[in-house]
């Protein structure tokens, strides 16, 4: 941990680095996965893990996917399918990518679910939970730019509204658009820039993971009691323990990955991206990939442009004063009956305006859309701050220890 | 001529070191914005993109009551010869309580031909409504499949999200039956 005195290396040649640059120990001090544990993590801790190795497995495929790809208006959608043909295993590695994506964010739901969940927003892991929300933000930016790639009819068009998005902005809305476009519409110029984004981005959340695993080690991780750690009772070594469920996590994700990528590749994707991009036609129904649909289902619930854009931006950005918003001092839900419930009923409306973003927007899916957008807003800035107040707390255990013992014969401490 | 060695420079007058520093400093930061600049600009439309600005389109060909799409800077330009009824149906509207107020007179050249961008002002989708068999909405012109934006006969937003009437690109008459869009 952070003031830990830096340690003395046996090795010779790691002593001779560290005295000239002192990497190792400022690695660990910092990344290093050495840390005490507390004891009592379950499986929702690992998808922080599972998440930078599909940070890896995107780069990784994407760098051999990007020596067949052309970035070109003309030559795109040829290339994706030269690499789908032609390339050796080209179809698998476009079918990981791809389907990687998708896996990539369900588990940073997941992440953030349980982030949510058990309070680890809260103090000392504001910093931490903020520098969540921007890898989140560019994450959801790579897998745009990334989607917009094999010039498809989705791709176009998808590239086509959100980028209009930004016409909304009064007065020089119309400027930035065609800068953004590099031109009247969306085409070859605007490709060619998606795609140096869209290496460069997956770097960029490389450095910001660096520095959000960096705010972890300073406190240590939060756990399932939300109680700090009081003393060595309380924790294990990160290695073997945690490393050990890690990798049973893993390869749960990539029998996951190779069930979609072998029997199911194009499940989540969507056929009209089989069409190559036509700058005259909008295919009939247009939808995102389904882990933007909740936030472009908050977009169309507001019949405002500039409303509805604010609104879905707001959404993904009220998580930055989620740490203020939420009065409570117990961090984890598991002692919080009020907010467990409301808890729930917001994942269910997300999940409710995933299913609206899929729908048309008309008729009685864009009601409930409405009123699903209604009540997000409603949860985060009315019903959290006053759930805070209101709700009366279970007793929390004494410590991590004893929550795990189960020895019950120290009383519980009442709850501040 | 630096007279202390801590860079003060003494008696509250900002010394010569303190000039240069700000000096420098802004300096710095104009050049700093002057090299930034180039570097934005450069992901404007290029003189090539910007040189296609112009289409020429005949109309002799198009029935009366028929529309076609024409390409113009990679967008696509509606070209409608409106019946009498759509006409005078747009011209009723012009009091209907607009959400984009804008007389029907105001937005053609010749009241027979309607040339629109075919680009709703909502998020940029194609509306329908350029054959007969697609829908044209409630109200007989457009209809945005995307996240349902309705255009009247003059192409003006009466229902949905867009905000704006579908845009009226600068074109001239070259003569009775050719138009110049651009
Ligand atoms: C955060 C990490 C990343 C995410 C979430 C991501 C996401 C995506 C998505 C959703 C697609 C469209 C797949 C399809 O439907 O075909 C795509 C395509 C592509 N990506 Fe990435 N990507 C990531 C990292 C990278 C990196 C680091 C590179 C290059 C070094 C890369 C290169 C490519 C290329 C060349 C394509 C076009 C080929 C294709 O469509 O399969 N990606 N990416
Ligand atoms: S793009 Fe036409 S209604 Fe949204």
């Amino acid at each position: 941990m952070s003031g830990a005195p830096r340690r003395q290396y046996t090795n010779p040649v790691i002593r001779w680095i560290e005295y000239r640059l002192p990497i190792f120990s400022t690695v660990e001090a910092t990344i290093g996965a050495d840390m005490p544990t507390p004891k009592n993590l379950n499986y929702w801790w690992s998808f922080g893990g599972l998440l930078t190795l599909a940070l890896v497995i995107q780069i990784v495929t994407g760098i051999v996917l990007a020596m067949h790809y052309i970035a070109h208006g003309s030559m795109a959608f040829d290339s994706v399918e030269h690499i789908m043909r032609n390339v050796n295993s080209g179809w698998l590695i476009r079918y990981v990518h791809a389907n990687g994506a998708s896996l990539f964010f369900l588990a940073v739901y997941v992440h953030i679910a349980r982030g949510m969940y058990y309070g680890s927003y809260k103090y000392p892991r504001e910093i931490l939970w903020m520098l969540g929300v921007v890898i989140f933000l560019i994450m959801m930016a790579t897998a745009f730019m990334g989607y917009v790639l094999p010039w498809g009819q989705m791709s176009f068009w998808a590239a086509t509204v959100i980028t209009n998005l930004f016409s909304a902005i009064p007065v020089i809305g119309e400027e930035i658009t065609t800068w953004l476009w590099g031109g009247f519409s969306v085409d070859s110029p605007t490709l060619t820039r998606f795609y140096s984004l869209h290496y460069l981005l997956p770097f960029a959340i490389f450095g910001v993971t660096i520095l959000h695993i960096w705010a972890l080690h300073v406190h240590g991780p939060n756990n399932p009691t939300g109680i700090d750690v009081k003393g060595p009772q309380d924790t294990i070594p990160y290695k073997p323990y945690y490393t050990s469920k890690y990798l049973s996590v893993f390869s749960a994700f990539m029998m996951v990955l190779a069930v979609l990528v072998f029997f199911e590749p194009n499940y989540l994707g969507h056929p009209d991206n089989y069409k190559p991009a036509d700058p005259l036609q909008t295919p009939a129904h247009i939808v995102p990939e389904w882990y933007f649909l909740p936030f472009y289902a908050i977009l169309r619930a507001i019949p405002d442009k500039l409303l509805g854009v604010i609104a879905m931006f707001g959404s993904i950005l009220v998580w930055f004063i989620l740490p203020w918003l939420d009065t409570s001092r117990v961090r984890s839900g598991r002692y919080r009956p009020l907010f467990k419930q409301f808890f729930w009923l917001l994942v269910i409306d997300f999940l409710v305006l995933m299913w609206c973003g899929a729908q048309p927007a008309e008729g009685p899916a864009l009601i409930v859309a409405r009123i699903a957008t209604a009540y997000y807003f409603l949860h985060f800035i009315v019903i959290l701050p006053l759930v805070g107040w209101f709700e009366r707390p279970k007793p929390l255990p004494e410590s991590i220890s004893t929550s795990v013992l189960g020895s019950g014969a120290a009383a519980p401490k009442a709850a501040e | 001529m630096a007279t202390t060695a801590d860079g003060k420079g003494g008696h509250g007058h900002a010394s010569r070191r303190d000039i240069l520093m700000v000096a420098a400093t802004g300096a710095a930061a104009v050049g700093a914005a002057y090299a930034a600049w180039p570097l934005i600009n450069s992901m404007n439309p290029s003189a090539d993109v910007l040189a296609l600005a112009s289409t020429e389109v005949d109309l002799a060909p198009i029935q009366e009551g028929q529309s076609i799409t024409v390409q113009w800077r990679g967008k696509p330009v509606f070209v409608r010869h409106r019946t009498k009824d759509e006409i005078a149906k747009a011209a009723a509207d012009d009091k209907a309580g607009l959400p984009d107020v804008q007389a029907d007179a105001a937005r053609v050249k010749k009241a027979e031909w309607l040339i629109l961008v075919g680009v709703c002002t909502h998020l940029g989708c194609i509306p329908l409504g350029q054959k007969a068999t697609e829908g044209r909405g409630d109200f007989g012109g457009w209809f945005c499949p995307c996240h349902g934006s309705h255009y009247d006969t003059s192409g003006r937003i009466r229902k949905g999200p867009a905000p704006r009437n579908l845009e009226v690109p600068q074109y001239t008459f070259l003569d009775d039956k050719r138009i110049r869009i651009g």
